[in-house]
C-alpha cells in the first residue's frame, strides 16, 4: 500500500463491493464529499463508478481502497493536507 | 495516440487467479499489434509477471506499466488511449472499468471471464463494448467472443 500502508490505515470494511463501500460512507459518515473516479489520495487512486465519496471524521479520512484481487475496502486514515484539499474543493 | 500517430490500446489486466488472463491477453496483444496497433499493459506485478514469463523473448510484450502510474498518466492529461480492454472477472475489475469510461477518452471495451461473466456484465452501468462469455479454464468462448468484436474493433478505430 506504499504511503498509505505507512499510515496504517484503520480497515473499517474489508472485501466489499465498491458500491458497498459507497453506501457506507453514505449512511454512516456525516461530512463527505464526492469525488471523480481517479481521484488520488495519498499514493492511491478511487476506484470505482460515480458516485463515489470520502468521508471526512475530525482529522481523518475514510475512504473506499480497491485492490484487484480483494475487493474494495473503506479505510480511515489520519487526513493532513490531504483534508485540507478535499474541502477545497467544490459541493460535498 | 502517441506523436507519430501511431494507434494505441490500453490493456488492463484485473487479478490473474482466473487461468484465461494470461493467454487472453496474449492473444489481444498479438491481434491488435497485427492491425499496427501498439499495446501497452497495465495490471497488478503477478498480472505483468504472469505474461513476462509466457514471453521472455518479448514477441509480443512492449510496454507494460503498474496499473496506479497508467491511471495517473491519464489524470494528468499526459497519455491518453485510442482503444481500452480491461479484463473483469470481480467487482474491483467493474471499478477499474468505470474508472476507465469516466477517466479515459479511448473506446471501452469490457472483457468478462470466469464462473459469474454474466452476472457482472449485468452490473455495467456505463458506456462500453460488453464481451463476456463463462470462460475460467478454456479460452475458447472468449476467444469466440473477441474475434468478432476484433473485427469491428479495428474496422471503427
Amino acid at each position: 500500500m506504499g504511503c498509505l500502508e505507512a499510515l496504517k490505515p484503520e480497515i473499517i470494511l474489508s472485501q466489499a463491493s465498491f458500491k458497498e463501500a459507497r453506501e457506507y460512507i453514505k449512511k454512516n459518515v456525516r461530512e463527505y464529499h464526492e469525488v471523480e473516479p481517479g481521484y488520488r489520495i495519498f499514493d492511491v487512486h478511487i476506484i470505482g463508478v460515480p458516485p463515489l465519496y470520502v468521508g471526512v471524521e475530525g482529522e481523518h479520512l475514510i475512504f473506499p481502497y480497491t485492490k484487484p484481487c480483494h475487493g474494495t475496502f473503506v479505510v480511515k486514515v489520519p487526513g493532513g493536507e490531504e483534508l485540507a484539499r478535499l474541502r477545497a474543493r467544490k459541493g460535498k | 495516440m502517441t506523436e507519430n500517430n501511431e494507434k494505441t490500446a490500453l490493456i488492463l489486466l484485473g487479478c490473474p487467479q482466473v487461468p484465461v488472463q494470461t493467454s487472453m491477453a496474449l492473444y489481444l496483444v498479438h491481434g491488435l499489434k497485427e492491425h499496427g496497433i501498439r499495446p501497452v499493459i497495465a495490471g497488478t506485478a503477478a498480472a505483468r509477471k504472469l505474461m513476462e514469463v509466457a514471453d521472455p523473448d518479448r514477441h509480443y510484450l512492449e510496454e507494460m506499466t503498474d496499473l496506479d502510474a497508467a491511471i495517473d498518466e491519464i489524470t494528468g492529461k499526459q497519455r491518453d488511449f485510442d482503444l481500452c480492454f480491461v479484463f473483469i472477472h470481480n467487482d474491483s475489475g467493474i471499478a477499474y472499468a468505470g474508472t476507465m469510461a469516466y477517466i479515459s477518452k479511448a473506446r471501452l471495451y469490457a472483457l468478462l471471464f470466469g464462473e459469474h461473466a454474466r452476472d457482472l456484465a449485468g452490473e455495467i452501468e456505463f458506456p462500453c463494448e460488453v464481451v463476456a462469455a463463462k470462460a475460467v479454464h478454456n479460452p475458447m468462448p472468449l476467444k469466440r467472443k473477441l474475434d468478432e468484436v476484433m473485427q469491428w474493433a479495428v474496422s471503427k478505430r
